[in-house]
């Protein structure tokens, strides 16, 4: 296992294909071969990545005439990311089974800001929720604007009595461009722009950021910097699934879990803040490094952190496992087949929740996960407290990981020199990591003189929300608060 | 469960104590609030959170207002599920294009009098989104602000000084 290289270098050299084998390898997904990774568009050209026994694959496909063959027809989750292609490209899906428009909302003043980027009205387009028919059914609208402190999204709920019998969400609310943002962008910008991808995933999205940058330059960066990387991605793991799990119990009316687990997360991000100067660490990891070193006052801070942690959270889990008034809202509620959660290759909890033991740490796998020990817990209920107890137990791991990176942590420098004057990979990189919430995909492109000339974020939440769809059926309306916080998917890292 | 509220009635608490108001943000409120509604209010205020387009960063941080460290209620400040409920509208993030109605709707479904506090780089200035065709601009091109809480993002001191502010101003 060891001297796997940062970056996932074992990818395999992106393939230019025609319609039919394009075609063949969307039936050869949704048979089951392989897990879709992501589709994508460029100029002029989709791409789909996909993952087969711990290898990546990237096929390639021309659109000469604007259009390529759909694989959504096959594979349901790919749909929205087809959707997304003709939004932002102009280029078409041919027959797609869903033709609506997804980001585009009929706001921006143009289509295909991408594209061809003709002007058009910023009025706003009608959006035609897919009808359910028979008495006595009615329709709830919820959001964009929410009753918490979340984000933008739209939620129609269509119900009988107060059974769910629908659920179709609109997204798109907070789209803000980054893709178009990140073509032409110095890496440094860029890599400003991934951490902001998603503000609770900020160090994941900066590692894999990092990685496919450092893949396209063949940049390898200090081993210090590697394992600095892991110990900032476990805390902010950590403090995320402390954030999820009170929250969780909150919606449950369960308020005393909720308030000694936003203790817990202070704690962490007080440490983040006095180890590497911000509570949340963002832009502390750059392309070809980090830019916060860990001192030893950081070590001890950090030391006590985690034996805090290992005595005051098992209290926490014993309370919720101990009542029963909770585990009558979790227990059930919001079940997840395993089987919608590997059509769809769910990341994180909710994948593995259900039955589905993927983690981008284990493989593809990048350094330094593979000289720590470390288990991935995996469930097959799929209902709310599975992914409750998932988190519960990353939080151990984590806590695990945090102190073996403590007690490896080599000497050295933090940032790699100058890249290599020739890249080796073709411009190109990409990457596979675990954030909190699940696989990151990233994608890089770049310029000649190093600029970026296309990046690609794709964000766990894509093959999420779709199932959050799925797992609230045949619920009480009441649950949703319930189902929708125990998936936490993100609507920023979905809508770019 | 009687174990653990029994140990939190013999913890010291770990609440912060209260931080004063900054001056620059002092001065920009001084122009922004009326002795009528200065009156009228009293030292309570809801708060209505709109994000009209964030990384979900601020969130993070507005959230941790209502921990035990920083215990925002204390100060007569809370969050409230409506606009309709709220006195203050705290919002974050460059407005997207797709949120801009979201958010002036918002605003015209909160009761006079009411203020709008702009949180973070995003919402003062669009941050590292500006230039996007996705984008409106800072959220003071879209409805009117009476004060910015700077910070990407603001941390949750921050955020209480600039509110507090708010208050403070409010009660001369």
């Amino acid at each position: 296992m060891q001297g796997l290289p940062a970056s996932a270098a074992r990818a395999q050299p992106r393939v230019i294909v025609d319609a039919a084998s394009w075609t063949r390898a969307g039936q050869d997904i949704a048979s089951g071969q392989g897990t879709l990774l992501s589709l994508w568009g460029d100029v002029d050209t989709v791409h789909l990545a996909a993952l087969e026994e711990g290898q990546i694959g990237i096929l390639t496909f021309a659109c000469a005439l604007g259009r390529f063959p759909s694989i959504g027809r096959f594979h349901p989750p790919a749909l929205r990311l087809e959707r997304t292609i003709c939004d932002l490209y102009g280029l078409q899906a041919e027959d797609p089974p869903d033709t609506r428009r997804w980001l585009d909302h009929g706001r921006w003043g143009a289509r295909q800001p991408l594209g061809k980027n003709p002007p058009a009205p910023s009025t706003g387009d009608p959006y035609a929720f897919r009808p359910v028919e028979g008495p006595p059914m009615h329709q709830i609208p919820v959001g964009p604007v929410h009753a918490g402190i979340i984000e933008p999204g739209h939620f129609r709920f269509t119900a009988n009595g107060e059974t769910v019998v629908r659920l179709e969400e609109r997204l798109g609310y907070v789209h803000k461009g980054i893709d178009h943002l990140m073509t032409g962008a110095s890496p440094e910008q860029a890599a400003k722009l991934a951490g902001r991808v998603s503000g609770d995933s900020t160090i994941a999205y900066a590692i894999a950021f990092a990685q496919a940058v450092e893949a396209a330059l063949g940049l390898e960066p200090p081993p210090r910097a590697v394992w600095l990387r892991a110990l900032m991605a476990e805390l902010e793991r950590v403090a995320n699934h402390f954030g999820d799990i009170g929250a969780i119990c909150n919606d449950a009316s369960f308020s005393l879990i909720h308030a000694h687990c936003s203790i817990l997360r202070e704690h962490v991000l007080r440490a983040a803040d006095a180890c590497f100067g911000h509570r949340l660490m963002m832009d502390r990891v750059v392309p070809g490094g980090v830019t916060a070193d860990l001192g030893n006052d950081g070590i001890a801070h950090l030391r006590t952190l985690t034996a805090m942690i290992r005595r005051r959270f098992p209290e926490l889990v014993e309370l919720y496992d101990n009542t029963a008034s909770l585990q009558d809202r979790t227990v059930t509620t919001g079940v997840l087949a395993g089987d919608l959660a590997r059509q769809y290759g769910a990341g994180g909890f909710i994948g593995r929740a259900s039955g589905r033991a993927f983690d981008a740490r284990k493989a593809p796998g990048y350094a330094p996960y593979d000289r720590v020990r470390f288990e991935v817990p995996v469930r097959q209920e799929g209902d709310v407290d599975a992914r409750v107890w998932v988190r519960i137990d990353e939080v151990f791991q984590s806590v695990s990981l945090i102190e073996q990176v403590l007690e490896a942590l080599p000497g050295g420098s933090l940032q790699a020199g100058p890249a290599p004057s020739v890249p080796r990979n073709g411009n190109e990189g990409l990457a596979l990591v675990e954030g909190f919430r699940g696989d990151i995909f990233a994608w890089v492109r770049l310029d000649p003189d190093g600029k970026i000339a296309r990046c690609h974020l794709r964000d766990p939440s894509w093959f999420q929300w779709p199932l959050l769809e799925a797992a609230i059926e045949g619920n009480i309306v009441a649950d949703f608060p319930l189902c929708n916080k125990s998936f936490n998917c993100s609507y920023s890292g979905h809508d770019l | 469960m009687r174990k653990l509220l029994f140990q939190s009635l013999l913890q010291s608490a770990l609440t912060e104590r209260a931080p004063t108001p900054d001056g620059p943000q002092l001065a920009e409120l001084a122009e922004s609030l009326a002795g009528a509604a200065r009156r009228r209010l009293g030292r309570s205020l809801s708060i209505r959170e709109v994000d009209a387009g964030s990384c979900n960063g601020c969130e993070l941080e507005i959230h941790a207002l209502n921990n035990a460290f920083y215990d925002i209620e204390r100060f007569g400040l809370r969050f409230v599920a409506s606009p309709r409920h709220a006195d203050v509208l705290l919002v974050t993030g460059p407005v997207t294009k797709n949120m801009q109605v979201a958010l002036e709707r918002t605003y015209a479904a909160t009761p006079d009098p009411k203020w709008v506090v702009a949180a973070g780089d995003c919402a003062a200035n669009c941050g590292v989104f500006s230039g996007s065709y996705a984008c409106v601009g800072a959220v003071s091109s879209v409805i009117p602000v009476d004060l910015h809480i700077r910070g990407c993002p603001p941390n949750p001191m921050t955020l209480l000084k600039g509110l507090i502010a708010l208050v403070d101003q409010m009660v001369v």
